[in-house]
């Protein structure tokens, strides 16, 4: 199997996957061998052609979460030779293609590791603690009716790269698999800085920092302790900076918000 | 439970009490070790007695003191605290492959470790002088002709002769090497914790961390290698020190 760069030449691969049958079994390391895998394939493509030989064989394939491919869904999890998304920086499984490892490499593959974060099977993982913060906060709410024009709440440049910067998570839970605290605060940083950033956001902006914190913390992720592992890991390079940003919006909410429970 | 409780046991609230609580700490820090800097002065412990004595009675500083005994104790506390609220998310299922050392520091991942070397030094160390000057009594005085500081504690002679034990020095050197590592990630994380992070001051904050732990912990641990290495049991210093220590130690 040559791929697009005639050069490329194809790599005999040893895998260490996880496997695990469901969210109550025992999990354990497999050992699995790939042949003429193109330097030119995604890290998923080289996994499909693994599952393919698995098919085949009449075994049961290996269970792994991706949907665009493209980098842009944060879908792909993968924990691969004990980095969040691989060695490469600023990237997403997806896009870390096999020419960055090499002929004969053995490679371990887990799922991301969090209490709030169970194992569905083998390195699928149930990611829904980040979609019940966002339920909790996360959004800003908007009255139905005409559509409002364009531009017509003007937001200086600057604001609106600060906040579009945030914007650019894609909740793939990178940060808390990296993190030794498995602390979700940059996915929850990202969010409320960009909101509190924008002026569509002032309306919610007390209640939703306390609200997004509380569900943070009911979830079950720990509390960072500024080690900056998740922001060496985001594939989209979201800064430590937000977390700094949550921290102030969680103070000044808890201090002046109406909310007394 | 009240707002004010739950804000301050959530993730965020117990962070920034941690945040709070150290760099009181480190302004303790800085008094200490100026104070301390008085154990050089040539003058066989008469500046370092009267100041210990003065720090022991003085009203205002036994106030401020209990501020200091609360700073320590919320700081161990919420690092409890948080130690096992992190280690319960973290999950009891580990990475069989975990390579944190490409994406981190390795001082402020082990926080803990170097914190827990840090306490035990602190209780032998608050046992061995705080103790015995405040609670036991049984220092020796200072004696001499001024009848102000006779019936002083001879604080200073106990200094010497701690610090003429081995086992004794070496664990304050290791626990200010740990010390040192400790406010290296300590200090601009704790201006991060309590929101100061800007692109204007964050290079700043991080570089006087950087020597605010090197000189706190070099400065700390000066004081046993000195009294080890180049003074008798007197505190005087030997006569077989290089002679530009005696240039140093003679200029106070």
């Amino acid at each position: 199997m040559a791929g697009s760069n005639p050069n490329a030449k194809p790599m005999n691969l040893t895998l260490n996957v996880w496997r695990q049958p469901n969210r109550q079994a025992q999990g354990k390391i497999v050992e699995y061998h790939v042949k003429d895998i193109s330097p030119d394939m995604s890290f998923l493509e080289m996994l499909d052609v693994l599952n393919e030989d698995l098919l085949h064989a009449g075994q049961d394939p290996v269970a792994f979460d991706h949907d665009c491919r493209e980098g842009i869904c944060g879908s792909c999890d993968l924990f691969i030779n004990g980095r969040s998304h691989g060695p490469e920086k600023g990237t997403t499984t997806c896009q870390l293609h096999m020419r960055k490892f090499s002929d004969g490499d053995t490679i371990t593959i887990e799922p991301w590791r969090a209490t709030a974060f169970p194992v569905n099977k083998d390195l699928s993982v149930d990611r829904s603690a980040f979609d019940r913060i966002i339920q909790a906060g996360g959004y800003v709410s908007v009255n139905t009716g005409g559509a409002p024009d364009g531009n017509e709440i003007p937001i200086p440049k600057d604001i609106s790269d600060r906040a579009f910067e945030a914007a650019t998570c894609i909740g793939c839970g990178a940060c808390v698999a990296a993190c030794k605290n498995a602390s979700a605060m940059l996915f929850v940083s990202a969010k409320v800085s960009q909101l509190a950033l924008l002026p569509q956001g002032q309306v919610e902006r007390k209640t939703r920092v306390e609200n997004m914190v509380a569900q943070m913390d009911k979830e079950g992720f720990g509390a960072c302790t500024n080690i900056g592992s998740c922001a060496a890991e985001c594939p989209v390079g979201i800064s430590l900076e937000n977390i700094a940003i949550l921290n102030r919006e969680f103070l000044a909410a808890k201090a002046a918000s109406n909310n007394l429970a | 439970m009240s707002w004010i409780t739950k804000t301050l046991t959530s993730s965020i609230g117990r962070k920034i009490i941690m945040a709070a609580t150290g760099l009181f700490l480190c302004t303790f820090l800085v008094v200490h070790l100026i104070g301390n800097l008085q154990l050089f002065k040539h003058d066989g412990g008469a500046a370092f007695n009267t100041y210990s004595h003065f720090m022991g009675t003085n009203p205002i500083i036994r106030t401020i003191e209990w501020g200091l005994v609360l700073g320590f104790g919320f700081h161990i506390y919420e690092a409890f605290a948080l130690t096992r609220r992190n280690k319960a998310a973290r999950g009891a299922q580990g990475y069989v492959s975990n390579h944190s050392e490409q994406n981190s520091e390795w001082t402020s991942r082990n926080m803990g470790i170097l914190g827990t070397i840090i306490l035990i030094f602190l209780l032998v160390h608050l046992y061995n002088f705080f103790w015995r000057a405040r609670f036991a009594g049984d220092l020796p005085r200072m004696g001499g002709d001024n009848l102000e500081t006779r019936d002083y504690d001879n604080l200073y002679m106990a200094v010497v002769s701690s610090f003429h034990h081995l086992w004794y020095v070496l664990l304050y050197v290791a626990a200010q090497i740990s010390l040192g590592y400790h406010l290296w990630h300590g200090f601009r994380s704790g201006f991060q914790t309590l929101g100061l992070n800007h692109r204007k001051y964050t290079p700043l904050i991080k570089s006087v961390g950087y020597i605010f732990a090197v000189v706190v912990s070099a400065g700390f641990a000066a004081m046993p290698l000195y009294f080890y290495l180049f003074t008798n049991d007197q505190g005087e210093l030997a006569a077989n020190v290089p002679t530009f220590i005696h240039t140093v130690a003679s200029a106070f």
